[in-house]
C-alpha cells in the first residue's frame, strides 16, 4: 500500500464537479492595490484570534483566509494543495510526513518551523480545550519533529483523508512560545497581517511584504472586514457602494441586487445541507418503513422553490454534496410519492401516523416554513405532522440531539469520512439521528484507511446508499452559498465551494479589476 | 438654595435605589432566559462537556444570587468584571490575553458610550431647536395649515417604528439620491469631518423620532399661556404676536419644555438600539443587542446601568432646571 501526495491530488481533481454561476467578469491578469471592503455577517464582540472557536464566516474568513494559514489548502477548484507545508507522504496512512515550507516567518519576524506547528497542534488537545477540531487533532498519538522542516505525525488509526483535515480552519499555525499573545493580537503568517481589529466591528489588515506564496495571491494593498450583522444594513452597504462584497444575500431583495448593473451575483452549491434528523432508536422512528414513508413524504422541490428560492439543489438523505469527491449522482432520487408513503406505513402496521416535528429557524434559516411545507404534503399520505415551534435560543442544547426529530443544519465537510465520522459513526456525540448500522460502520473503517480511489468511490456509493434506503436523516435541500459582490471586482473564474465567499479566501484570490 | 442640594441629594439617593433595583430585574431576566453563555458561544457544538467545562470556568455553576451579589460587590468598588467573553479567551489563551483583544467589561464600554453620547449630542443638536422653533411657530400660527402640517408629520415620524423611518430615510438619502452614507461605522482613527458625515443619518432618524414630542410640548404650553390675563395685557399694549410668545410666554412655559427636552434627551441615549443595529453604529446599543445574545450578563447589566443612569440623571436634571426657572419654587415659603 503506498499513498503520495500526487495520489490524494489526484483523488482531489475529482472534486471539481462543481457548479457554478460566474456572473463576475474574469480576468485573466490580476491587477494589485487597492482596499477590499468585506461586509459580512457572524460577528461578535466575543470574536477572537483563538482558531478553535471560530464557527461563523466573519472570523473564519479573517482567520484562516486572511491572516492565519493551515498546514494544507483546499483550491477554488476543490483540490487539496499545500499551504504551510510543501508535500506529504505516507505509506500507511498512519505515519504521516509533512515538509514544511522554508523561508516562512509570522508577522512579528519569527520564523516557521516544526516546533510550530506541534505546539499549534497541541492546542486542540490541551486539557479543558473546548475545541471543534478535537476529534481529528485527538486521532495524532505522536508527533514528532524530525528537523527544522519536516514533521511526522503518527494516527491511532489510520485515515487516507488526513491531510484534507490539515485545511480545517481550526487548525491554523500559531507562533510556538507567544501563542497567547498571537492569539491577543492576531500574528499569523498569512498574506495580511492586522493593523487594527475590534471584536463584532471590525478587522483592518495590510498585505504582508515579501509574503511566501509570492505575487500571485493577495492583489489587494489593504482588507477591511467590517461587521454587519443586519441583513438589511448589509445590502445597503453593498448598493450604496459603502462595501465591495457581502455574504448570504437576502432573497427577498435579491432582484435588486441583480437589477443593478454595477452588482454581481456569486452563487456555488457546496456541502451546506439542511436536514431533519430523526432519533433513529426511538419509537416511531426505529421503524425503517416509517423512515422511508416520512421520506417520501416530503416535496423536496417544493423546498428549495420556496424556502430557498431556488438557490440550491434537491437532497437525497444522505449528507454528500456536490464539492465531496465521491458524490453518488446516480444514485435514484426519493420523490415525493404520498401513495408509497401511504403503503409503506400499513407495512409497519399504521394506518396513520402522528408525530411531532421541533423546529425554530435556529435550525436553518426558513426551518418553521419548511417544517408547515412538510406538514401540508405529509397529510396527503395520511402522516399527521404536529410542528412544534422552538425557542432558537438554546435551540442547540435543548432540542437538537434530545427532541426525536427536529430541523438541523450541516455545513458539510470536504471528506467523505469527515462528514460521516462527525455525525454518522455509531457512538460520536453528534450522531444526530442515533445512526448506528452494522455495515455502514464496516463500509466507514474500511474507506478509512482504503487508500485506491476506485474503491474508495464504491464503498462511500454504496454508504450513501444505505443512508438513502435505510438511514434516520432526511436530507431535503443543499443550499448554495449565494454571495453579492460590485463589478469591480474580479477572480479567475473557479469560485469555491467548500466554504461561502470563495472558500472564506476573497483576500486571497480576488482583485479589483 | 439648601432647599435645591436637599431636594439634589435626596434624587440622587432615590437613583440609586433605582439603579438596585433595575440590576436586580435585569440579573433576573436574562437569567430567565432559554440558554446560557456556554451553549450560545458554542452553537451547534455544545456538547455535555464543553458547556460544563464553559460554566466551570466562568462561575455559571454557582446559584444566581451568589453570582448577583459577586457581581454586585464588584460595582461597589467601581469593578465592572470582565466580560463572560474574555473570561472564557482568557480560559483558552491564557493570562496574557488580557494584554490585547477584549478588554474588561469597563473598557469594552468606554468607547462604545463615547459614540453613543456622540450620536446622540449631533441628534440633540439637530433637534432640539428644530423642535423649539417648531413648537413656537405652530403656536404663534396655531390652527393655520402650517400648524396642522407640522403636527401631522411630526406625528407621523414619531408614530412609525423607528427602524421603518430609518429605511425611509436610507431609501431617500442614500439608495435613491446617495448623498449620505447608510453604513456608519465610524472608528477611533477618523476625521470630525467624515464621523460627522457618518452619524448624520441615524442622527436624522433620532431626530424625527423625538421631535413631535418636544415640539408638541412646546405649542401646548405656550398656548396655554396665551389665555392667561398677562398675556392678553401684553397684547393689549401693542406687542406684536411674536415678541408676545418669545419674551412674554416662553419664559414661564420653559419648566415642562426642559422637563420634555430632558426626557427625550434621556431617549437619545438609550433608546438607540434598534437604530444602531440598522446603521451598523457600534455604540452601546449595538454592544447590548451583541451581549444579549450570547447571554453575557455583565456586559449586559453595565449597559442597563448605563441606561438606567442617564434615565435618572437626565431626569433630575430636568427637575432642577423646572424649579430654577419657577420662582416659586425657587423661594418657597
Amino acid at each position: 500500500m503506498n499513498i503520495t501526495r500526487r495520489d490524494v491530488l489526484k483523488a482531489g481533481a475529482a472534486a471539481t464537479a462543481l457548479s457554478l454561476m460566474p456572473t463576475i467578469p474574469a480576468h485573466s491578469m490580476p491587477k494589485k492595490g487597492g482596499r477590499l471592503r468585506l461586509g459580512l455577517d457572524g460577528s461578535n464582540t466575543s470574536d477572537s484570534w483563538d482558531s478553535r472557536t471560530h464557527s461563523d464566516i466573519f472570523m473564519i474568513l479573517s482567520g484562516h483566509g486572511t491572516v492565519f494559514d493551515c498546514l494544507t489548502e483546499i483550491a477554488a477548484d476543490g483540490q487539496l494543495t499545500g499551504e504551510l507545508a510543501e508535500s506529504w507522504d505516507s505509506d500507511d496512512a498512519k505515519t504521516w510526513v509533512f515538509n514544511l515550507r522554508k523561508g516562512v516567518t509570522f508577522h512579528n519576524g519569527k520564523s516557521f518551523g516544526a516546533d510550530d506547528v506541534i505546539e499549534s497542534l497541541q492546542l486542540h488537545v490541551a486539557e479543558g480545550a473546548k475545541s471543534a477540531a478535537q476529534p481529528i487533532v485527538s486521532n495524532i498519538s505522536e508527533m514528532k519533529k524530525m528537523n527544522e522542516h519536516q514533521v511526522q505525525l503518527v494516527l491511532d488509526k489510520g485515515n487516507a483523508d488526513f491531510p484534507f483535515l490539515m485545511s480545517d480552519y481550526h487548525i491554523c499555525m500559531f507562533p510556538a512560545g507567544q501563542i497567547p499573545e498571537a492569539m491577543a493580537n492576531g500574528i499569523g503568517t498569512g498574506l495580511y497581517a492586522v493593523q487594527s481589529f475590534d471584536p463584532g466591528v471590525r478587522l483592518v489588515t495590510k498585505r504582508y511584504a515579501d509574503h511566501y506564496k509570492g505575487d500571485g495571491v493577495g492583489h489587494f494593498d489593504e482588507v477591511e472586514v467590517i461587521a454587519i450583522n443586519d441583513t438589511a444594513a448589509r445590502m445597503n452597504a453593498l448598493m450604496t457602494g459603502q462595501v465591495d462584497a457581502v455574504n448570504r444575500v437576502d432573497f427577498n431583495t435579491e432582484p435588486l441586487l441583480r437589477a443593478n448593473p454595477n452588482l454581481g451575483i456569486f452563487e456555488v452549491t457546496g456541502n451546506q445541507h439542511y436536514t431533519f434528523p430523526m432519533l433513529s432508536k426511538t419509537a416511531p422512528f426505529h421503524d425503517n418503513n416509517v423512515r422511508q414513508a416520512l421520506k417520501h413524504a416530503i416535496n423536496r422541490q417544493e423546498m428549495v422553490d420556496k424556502i430557498l428560492q431556488g438557490h440550491g439543489q434537491v437532497g437525497n438523505d444522505h449528507p454528500i454534496g456536490p464539492a465531496n469527491q465521491y458524490h453518488f449522482s446516480d444514485l435514484p432520487q426519493t420523490e415525493y410519492d404520498p401513495d408509497k408513503a401511504r403503503s409503506l406505513l400499513s407495512k409497519a402496521g399504521l394506518s396513520e401516523l402522528n408525530v411531532d416535528l421541533s423546529a425554530s429557524n435556529a435550525g436553518f434559516p426558513g426551518a418553521v416554513d419548511a417544517a408547515q411545507l412538510y406538514q401540508a404534503s405529509a397529510k396527503a399520505a395520511g402522516i399527521n405532522i404536529n410542528v412544534v415551534q422552538e425557542p432558537a435560543d438554546g435551540y442547540w442544547s435543548n432540542v437538537w440531539l434530545k427532541k426525536p426529530w427536529c430541523a438541523c443544519y450541516w455545513s458539510g465537510r470536504t471528506t467523505e469520512d469527515w462528514m460521516f465520522s462527525t455525525a454518522y459513526e455509531a457512538g460520536v456525540p453528534w450522531n444526530d439521528s442515533e445512526w448506528d448500522h452494522p455495515r455502514f460502520q464496516e463500509l466507514l473503517y474500511k474507506g478509512r484507511v482504503e487508500l485506491d480511489s476506485d474503491k474508495r468511490r464504491a464503498i462511500y456509493h454504496e454508504m450513501q446508499m444505505i443512508l438513502n434506503q435505510e438511514g434516520g436523516v432526511i436530507v431535503p435541500m443543499f443550499a448554495s452559498y449565494v454571495g453579492a459582490s460590485s463589478t469591480g471586482l474580479a477572480n479567475n473564474g473557479t469560485i469555491g465551494n467548500t466554504w461561502m465567499m470563495d472558500n472564506a479566501r476573497m483576500a486571497e484570490r480576488w482583485w479589483f479589476a | 438654595m439648601k432647599a435645591v442640594a436637599l431636594i439634589i441629594l435626596n434624587r440622587l439617593g432615590l437613583g440609586l435605589v433605582t439603579l438596585f433595583v433595575v440590576s436586580v430585574l435585569i440579573f433576573a431576566a436574562v437569567n430567565m432566559l432559554p440558554g446560557d453563555f456556554a451553549q450560545a458561544i458554542l452553537g451547534q457544538g455544545a456538547t455535555e462537556e464543553a458547556v460544563a467545562a464553559i460554566r466551570e470556568d466562568l462561575g455559571l455553576n454557582k446559584n444566581p444570587v451568589a453570582r448577583y451579589t459577586d457581581w454586585l460587590g464588584g460595582i461597589l468598588k467601581g469593578d465592572f468584571g470582565v466580560s463572560f467573553a474574555q473570561a472564557n479567551f482568557s480560559s483558552f489563551a491564557g493570562e496574557d490575553a488580557s494584554k490585547g483583544g477584549i478588554g474588561s467589561v469597563a473598557a469594552q464600554l468606554e468607547p462604545r458610550f463615547k459614540n453613543t453620547l456622540f450620536l446622540a449630542a449631533v441628534a440633540a443638536i439637530i433637534s432640539v431647536p428644530i423642535s423649539l422653533i417648531l413648537g413656537i411657530m405652530a403656536a404663534l400660527y396655531r390652527n393655520s395649515i402650517f400648524d396642522r402640517f407640522v403636527n401631522v408629520s411630526t406625528l407621523t415620524s414619531i408614530s412609525s417604528p423607528e427602524f421603518f423611518v430609518a429605511y425611509v430615510l436610507i431609501l431617500f438619502l442614500a439608495v435613491l439620491n446617495p448623498v449620505l452614507p447608510s453604513l456608519s461605522n465610524i472608528f477611533a482613527e477618523m476625521s470630525f469631518t467624515e464621523r460627522l458625515i457618518k452619524t448624520l443619518l441615524p442622527a436624522l432618524t433620532l431626530t424625527l423620532v423625538v421631535t413631535a414630542h418636544m415640539m408638541r410640548m412646546t405649542r401646548a404650553a405656550i398656548i396655554n399661556l396665551l389665555a392667561s390675563p398677562y398675556i392678553e395685557m401684553a397684547r393689549l399694549k401693542g406687542i406684536k404676536p411674536a415678541r408676545v410668545i418669545v419674551f412674554h410666554a416662553l419664559p414661564n412655559a420653559l419648566a415642562p419644555i426642559i422637563n420634555v427636552i430632558a426626557l427625550n434627551l434621556a431617549y437619545l441615549v438609550t433608546g438607540v438600539v434598534v437604530v444602531e443595529v440598522v446603521f451598523v453604529y457600534p455604540g452601546i446599543g449595538q454592544l447590548f443587542v451583541d451581549s444579549v445574545k450570547i447571554r453575557d450578563i455583565p456586559v449586559v447589566q453595565a449597559c442597563c446601568l448605563i441606561f438606567a443612569a442617564a434615565y435618572i440623571l437626565l431626569n433630575l436634571t430636568a427637575d432642577i432646571f423646572s424649579i430654577l426657572s419657577n420662582p416659586r419654587l425657587r423661594h418657597p415659603k
